[in-house]
């Protein structure tokens, strides 16, 4: 079943006097377990979305779902308990300041009125899990960006949510920072089932812990699903900037415009095996490589090469034949028109 | 300085503080609810509501736009209502609650404000109601401000004070004005400015100490 379930959801803010469509039509399903990455460039409306999630931000159309309940049939105390199963971690980590660690980790347990000592305990757990143990006096203004963030997620985890929603949760801290917080949200949805919404500008991210994404540009959802497809195969011009913005350069058809140019794409392990090896080994013909970039990508790997083929017509059907029997997809440069 | 004039100050010290202190205090009582009324009331508010925020904060305005002797004067009535007379330190209590009320909401309105709205969002979003964001977000991680503002205020208090001595309010601001303006006897004015001054030092730099002392955002070390 799917845990979160947004339904034809619209958002419209009225600024002096003129409607303002934040979100718009949204449909999406995120299942249990699963790290789901929205990913859309500033202003895309991926904030407003993971706000109405929480019902933070309530729609102006359309309804969600958590755990097939409507959040918009629920009342104020009832939204607020079921708020309470949903954790948040923000950019800026909004910790108390006045507080030390413990207190702030112990804070969304003393709202819901559990014992001071039970609180504590739990605090105390959750320091282990977020290796922070030996913090738990300390007050946030002691804390670096990725201490503060780990402080941020035991809040977050303190009173068992099935749900962690996390917005821009490493756009302020530095790559080393981002990818031990990255691997922190990984741990904690494999060992506590928690399903995670990643919300995000950073392609980096997604390829790093995202099983599935949904990419939201000018308030529109225009493309979701797994991130390997999705980054193999990029429909929509947002999935295509946001992927070469930040990682891979894919090169543009309309500049493969030698008929001797063609474009691979890699999916599903095949940048493991030596292709390209093979093809000059069996086939016997010169491979020239203009350019390649390839990535990781949650154990897959995907990416692009450019391939100079020999001038012989012949040879270059035989060399994209057999590429496209080793299952890669094959574009072949198109001719100036 | 004879033992007649020492006794005078010391009685016009503890009147100081008896109208200073008394006024800060039944102050606050009005002014924290109100500043917190307008804090959650405001635009960008708990709980936005138009017409309550425009009638306290008009309200605020008006009072604050009277200056102190003047409403000294107007409140003579309000106050012989309230505690039966219009002269002595206790009289004087009134219209310093009324000066200071309003003052103290927008002190109080100013230091809410200044709490960070990513700290309320993430309170909301852990399920708190508006109270909890109140009592246990906003009052606590605005302490240091309420407590500057609050300084301040006990600060102004004292002169004014001083002033009600003017219509026989008591306190050193009474002895300056009889002795030192009325009688010519400069010496017994100087002590009561020294007076003053001191009593305004201890107020600041104990004020001063208690905010930073309970400040933790930049304590290092643990």
């Amino acid at each position: 079943m799917n845990v979160i379930e947004i339904k034809n959801l619209t958002k419209k803010y009225e600024v002096e006097g003129n409607t303002v469509t934040a979100l718009e039509n949204i449909n999406l399903s995120i299942e249990k377990g699963d790290i789901y990455g929205i990913i859309g460039m500033s202003g895309a409306g991926k904030s407003t979305l993971v706000r109405s999630i929480n019902y933070l931000e309530k729609p102006t159309e359309g309804s969600v779902l958590i755990d097939g309940i409507n959040l918009s049939e629920l009342n104020r105390k009832e939204l607020r308990k079921m708020r309470s199963g949903i954790g948040m971690i923000f950019q800026g980590f909004n910790l108390l300041e006045q507080r030390n660690v413990l207190g702030n980790i112990c804070f969304p347990l003393e709202l819901m009125g559990v014992s001071r000592k039970e609180a504590r305990d739990k605090a105390r757990n959750l320091l282990r899990l977020v290796k922070l143990e030996d913090k738990e006096r300390a007050y946030p203004s002691q804390l670096s960006g990725g201490q503060k963030q780990r402080v941020a997620i035991a809040r977050a985890l303190a009173t068992n949510p099935r749900i962690l929603l996390c917005d821009e949760a490493t756009s302020a801290l530095d790559p080393q920072t981002t990818a031990a917080i990255l691997k922190l949200l990984k741990e904690i949805n494999e060992s506590l089932g928690i399903t995670i919404v990643v919300i995000t500008h950073q392609m980096s991210v997604v390829t790093k812990i995202c099983g599935k994404v949904a990419i939201i540009d000018g308030g529109k959802l225009v493309e979701s699903g797994l991130v390997e497809e999705i980054f193999a195969q990029p429909k929509s011009d947002a999935a295509k900037e946001l992927i070469s913005g930040k990682n891979i350069r894919y090169t543009p058809i309309k500049k493969l415009y030698a008929q001797d140019t063609i474009r691979i794409v890699f999916r599903n392990n095949s940048a493991y095996e030596p292709v390209l090896a093979n093809v000059v080994l069996k086939l016997g013909y010169p491979i020239n490589i203009l350019k390649a970039d390839t990535q990781n990508i949650a154990g897959k790997a995907v990416g692009e090469m450019i391939l100079g083929l020999p001038d012989d017509e012949k040879a270059g059907k035989e060399i994209i034949a057999y590429l496209r029997e080793s299952g890669l997809t094959v574009t072949e440069g198109l001719k100036d028109e | 300085m004879n033992e007649q004039v020492i006794n005078m100050l010391l009685e016009g010290i503890s009147d100081t503080l008896y109208m200073t202190l008394g006024s800060v205090i039944i102050g606050y009582i009005i002014g924290l609810p109100m500043g917190i009324m307008l804090y959650v009331t405001g635009e960008n508010g708990l709980n936005p509501k138009r017409i309550i925020y425009s009638s306290v904060d008009f309200i605020c305005n008006i009072i604050r736009s009277i200056p102190f002797l003047i409403l000294l004067i107007l409140l003579i009535p309000f106050t012989r209502l309230v505690v039966g007379k219009s002269y002595g330190s206790t009289a004087t209590i009134v219209p310093l609650v009324i000066c200071a009320a309003p003052y103290i909401a927008r002190v109080v309105e100013t230091a809410l404000n200044e709490v960070d709205t990513g700290v309320i969002e993430a309170a909301k979003a852990m399920g708190a109601n508006n109270i909890q964001i109140v009592v246990k977000v906003i009052l606590l991680e605005a302490r240091t401000s309420l407590i500057s503002g609050f300084t301040i205020t006990t600060g102004i208090l004292l002169g004014y004070s001083a002033m009600s001595g003017t219509v026989g309010g008591g306190g050193l601001g009474d002895i300056a004005v009889r002795y030192g303006y009325y009688r010519w006897q400069t010496d017994i004015m100087i002590i009561t400015v020294i007076l003053l001054i001191v009593i305004f030092q201890i107020i600041q730099m104990i004020g001063t100490k208690v905010a930073i002392g309970l400040d933790r955002r930049k304590r290092k070390g643990n």
